[in-house]
């Protein structure tokens, strides 16, 4: 019994593994590997503006495909990735970046991380003293018993 | 009481922020536009219902156009459209229109079945000129003033409403001459 559940466990991963091949929608083939990594780098950090949760890459509407074509483009006439950026910026906004510039309208993104793990190592280190000083309040014999 | 001083003022900084977002929210999720305040992209291309001829943006320059991105395979177009035409009657601003990745055959009787309110058409067959626009989604509609300044962009159908509260009012404000 549980043999047969882990074979049909197995087949269904096999199942989900097949599902992900299926919805790869990209397929353009760039003549080089190094600019195809680009290309893939690319139009997996740049946003799909009519489904904007997907990233160009994955997306299957006709903007993000025409997005897709210029980005190739792009990089066959030689420019540069922030030129491809630098387009689409222009363009869309910085909506279309899925990792944000750092500018004076988005530097509270990029800031509000460390400042709010400084506030936890603030709180952090004030619970440990506290309950450090506890532990020594705790130091003397119970119940008669003597501490080594 | 000064161990819910700190949760208090964190919960207070939490809704001050949530009610900022709230408050500046875009409009129905859409995106800002980067045109807006921006020179409008050039563009040349075949006149839909003259092939022949090409419209131009250059040619636009010195009055104020509404530049309008549809197409047939776009279903909040065929809403918006009574609005077009109402603006074609007003007569107040020549109305240009995008159709954008369209065919071309089927874009001229969409025109000949509920009218033409478009001054010219300029047929974007590769949807390029769009993506200079930075359009995502039709319909949108540009505002542009004689200087060849986007002043306005809408997202979504262009409703009479729309139309009355913010094209109207921009085009008559003082310094809005070249109409």
């Amino acid at each position: 019994m549980r043999r047969l559940a882990f074979l049909m466990l197995l087949g269904a991963l096999a199942a989900l593994g097949l599902a992900g091949l299926a919805v790869a929608v990209d397929t353009t083939q760039m003549p080089t590997p190094e600019l195809q990594a680009r290309y893939s780098a690319l139009t997996h950090e740049l946003r799909c503006m009519q489904c904007q949760n997907q990233s160009l890459a994955d997306s299957q509407v006709g903007l993000a495909s025409d997005l897709r074509a210029e980005v190739r483009d792009m990089l066959l006439a030689g420019k540069s990735d922030d030129d491809v950026r630098a387009f689409m910026v222009a363009r869309y906004g910085d909506f279309i970046l899925f990792r944000p510039r750092f500018a004076a309208r988005t530097a509270w993104l990029w800031v509000a991380p460390g400042v709010l793990l400084l506030i936890g190592l603030v709180v952090f280190a004030r619970v440990v003293r506290q309950r450090g000083a506890l532990v020594d309040a705790d130091q003397d014999p119970v119940d008669g018993e003597p501490r080594p | 009481m000064n161990r819910f001083i700190l949760p208090i003022v964190a919960f207070a900084l939490l809704v001050v922020v949530l009610a900022i977002g709230i408050r500046h929210a875009p409009e129905k999720g859409t995106v800002p536009s980067v045109l807006v305040g921006r020179a409008a992209p050039a563009f040349a291309l075949p006149n839909l219902t003259d092939p022949a001829q090409t419209v131009r943006s250059s040619d636009l320059k010195g009055r104020w156009y509404l530049f309008n991105v549809w197409g047939t395979w776009c279903f909040e177009c065929r809403a918006e459209h009574e609005t077009l035409l109402e603006v074609r009657r007003a007569g107040v601003v020549p109305l240009i229109g995008l159709d954008w990745k369209d065919d071309d055959a089927e874009a001229r009787s969409w025109l000949q079945q509920l009218g033409n309110p478009y001054d010219a058409v300029a047929a974007d067959h590769i949807g390029r000129t769009a993506i200079d626009w930075g359009v995502y989604g039709a319909p949108e509609t540009f505002l542009v003033n004689p200087q060849g300044v986007v002043v306005y962009k809408l997202v979504g159908p262009l409703t009479h409403e729309v139309w009355a509260r913010e094209i109207l009012p921009r085009l008559s404000r003082p310094g809005a001459a070249g109409t």
